[in-house]
């Protein structure tokens, strides 16, 4: 990383993650560029989410360092919550708060926890909302929007701290077949504005169009990361290759 | 660009039905319900008849002192009100009753902004009006300066006092119980070991063992001339016995919560505190409401056990009015009233935390019938 021209987005190295005994990541180096945009595959249990995950904290790393920004993570609550701020994530389940509405769940984090005035939070809302094309919904309650719908506050919710680098952990896996194409569409809207983005996700063809780069993990580790033509065309290592046949077979 | 519709809304069927088919339906719906809604009629009129009779019909209501309910079958509801005013405020100074009049609706103003609906900040009113109110009802209770002459606690009593010791103990007990639950969740070992420690000695110990250590052995370890009220003493041991009740309640609202709430707050920079307040607790608190309002009712109703150290609340005022040998021989009125004023204070309770569930669901949640 010595050879970038400017300070990575997130430079994770040598990082290690045990949840007891179990060895969750096994030295996971990677460097993530302003702008770029990184999308994580790999087998279930290989410890994608959990990357993702460490890197804004969610899940302390044992050892190895990750910085964020220039800010260096430690269990230390201050910097955790500075990282944060400038850190969105999408989780899978969408996580949205069910007693707030749409508009409420999107002012929350500005007003309390970046200190933005009440309007100017408001006209955020709107504008993210907007952005992801459901506007008309921000004064409903999250249990009457579809899973789609969700998934898409969600990505608002966190695009009114006004993140730097967005996370999103399989956005989604736990969508309708239906729903799945809207919420790849916000995604991909997003990173025509280069905003920097690690992705989680099994949606291959998404992928490929999407990601700067693709970074295979297997078994706690990164086994290659490559540009999605070469990823997809002439995979270096077998792992890869048995992952991609298994995948794209049907 | 929304395609033409091609389906037709329909309204769904009508569901409610008119009294006369309503009844057709639900009470006469076959010859065995009807058999049975008339058996209960029938019980209903023998057991409530004679109740009523004496209750109502027979009943005495006007008149001055015993004589007045000679004769007849009926209660004597002249006996309650010929002590009325001792019922309700015990021995405070008649002078001063107004005092209480006002502290109490002092403290039920400010409590009102939190049951309207659509009010905003009510949380952040309620924290700053309802300690205020709590710290000029107690003044005006106590008195002893600005011109208010200085009532002892010993003189408080009746009804009065069942809500001061009541209100106090919600009060103390559900900030208490909150902070408890979440210390017995809380990552800190000696946090979490003191908080269940405290939770499970205070759960162990019978509440009338609690107010005879506050009342008797408690000023046996405190130094001399460090004397703390009586009433106070109690009051501070009903709100922690409530409180251990009131945190495991809590507790359980709490695990109701998944995980993705509070990663979803963190992820978006919230803090402990904030998670708690903004996302975590308002969830966890509505989902255990009836449970709340459960703790409160079983305290208000615990608050008779005080007349045990000599401390007359409602019912012990009401007891012991019936010993005065002038009225000896109405303990049935005295009791029926008693129960009659507790249930209407319980009810209401319930009520209102049906009020509060309903209006806190989500506007599409299965909110279930409270009623």
């Amino acid at each position: 990383m010595s050879d970038a021209a400017v300070s990575p987005a997130i430079a994770i190295e040598g990082v290690h993650k045990w949840y007891d005994d179990y060895h969750a990541l096994r030295g996971v180096d990677l460097t993530v560029a302003p702008g770029e945009r990184i999308v994580v595959c790999g087998p279930s249990g290989s410890g994608k989410s959990t990357m993702v995950r460490c890197i804004n904290g969610l899940e302390p790393h044992d050892r190895g360092r990750i910085v964020v920004n220039g800010t260096e993570l430690r269990r230390d609550s201050r910097a955790l919550q500075a990282v944060r701020r400038q850190v969105g994530m999408v989780f899978q389940q969408f996580n949205l708060f069910p007693h707030l509405t749409v508009m409420e769940n999107l002012c929350l984090a500005p007003v309390w926890a970046a200190g933005v005035s009440r309007a100017e939070a408001a006209a955020r809302a709107r504008r993210y909302l907007a952005r992801v094309r459901i506007a008309e919904q921000a004064d409903k309650y999250p249990s009457q929007l579809s899973g789609g719908q969700q998934q898409r506050v969600a990505i608002a919710r966190a695009l009114c701290m006004e993140p730097k680098i967005m996370l999103f952990d399989e956005p989604t896996s736990a969508l309708d077949p239906e729903m799945i194409q809207e919420v790849l569409d916000a995604i991909r809207e997003l990173a025509s504005d280069g905003m920097t983005m690690v992705v989680v996700t099994h949606e291959m063809g998404f992928a490929r169009a999407l990601a700067d780069r693709i970074v295979f993990m297997d078994e706690g580790s990164i086994v290659e990361t490559a540009p999605p033509e070469a990823f997809f065309t002439s995979p270096r290592s077998e792992r890869t290759r048995q992952f991609l046949a298994r995948i794209l077979q049907h | 660009m929304t395609p033409a519709r091609t389906t037709v809304d329909l309204r769904p069927p009508a569901m409610r039905l008119r009294p006369i088919r309503w009844m057709r339906r639900n009470l006469f719906g076959s010859p065995f319900e009807a058999v049975l809604t008339l058996l209960i009629l029938c019980g209903l009129w023998f057991a409530l008849r004679p109740l009523v009779d004496w209750a109502l019909i027979d009943a005495h209501w006007s008149g001055q002192g015993r004589d007045a309910c000679a004769g007849g079958g009926g209660a004597c509801w002249v006996f309650v009100r010929a002590r009325l005013g001792q019922f309700l405020y015990g021995f405070y100074p008649e002078a001063e009753r107004w005092r209480v009049d006002v502290g109490i609706a002092l403290v039920a103003l400010a409590a009102i902004p939190l049951f309207l609906p659509r009010m905003r900040r009510k949380g952040s009113i309620a924290c700053i009006a309802l300690p205020a109110a709590f710290a000029v009802a107690g003044f005006l209770l106590t008195g002893g300066a600005f011109g208010l002459v200085a009532v002892e606690t010993g003189r408080w009593g009746g009804l009065m006092l069942t809500v001061v010791v009541a209100v106090t103990g919600i009060a103390a007990s559900f900030p208490l119980g909150i902070l408890l639950a979440l210390g017995r969740r809380s990552e800190m070992p000696v946090i979490r070991t003191l908080s269940v420690a405290f939770i499970e000695f205070w759960r162990g110990v019978p509440l009338v063992t609690v107010l005879f250590m506050a009342s008797v052995m408690l000023p046996l370890f405190l130094p001399d001339g460090a004397n703390v009220d009586k009433l106070l003493r109690a009051l501070i041991g009903i709100a922690l016995f409530a409180a251990a009740y009131m945190a495991e309640v809590v507790r359980g609202g709490l695990q109701a919560i998944p995980r993705g709430q509070y990663e979803a707050a963190s992820a978006l920079g919230l803090g402990y505190w904030r998670t708690l307040g903004l996302v975590v607790l308002p969830q966890a608190l509505r989902h255990v409401i009836p449970g709340i309002v459960g703790s409160f009712i079983a305290l208000f109703k615990d608050t008779t056990l005080v007349l045990i150290i000599g401390l007359f609340d409602f019912l012990g005022i009401v007891q012991a009015a019936l010993t005065d040998p002038q009225w000896l021989g109405f303990a049935l009125e005295g009791y029926v009233f008693a129960a009659a004023v507790y249930w209407v204070f319980c009810f209401g309770m319930s009520r209102l935390s049906a009020r509060i569930e309903r209006r806190g669901a989500p506007a599409n949640a299965p909110a279930g019938r409270t009623w």
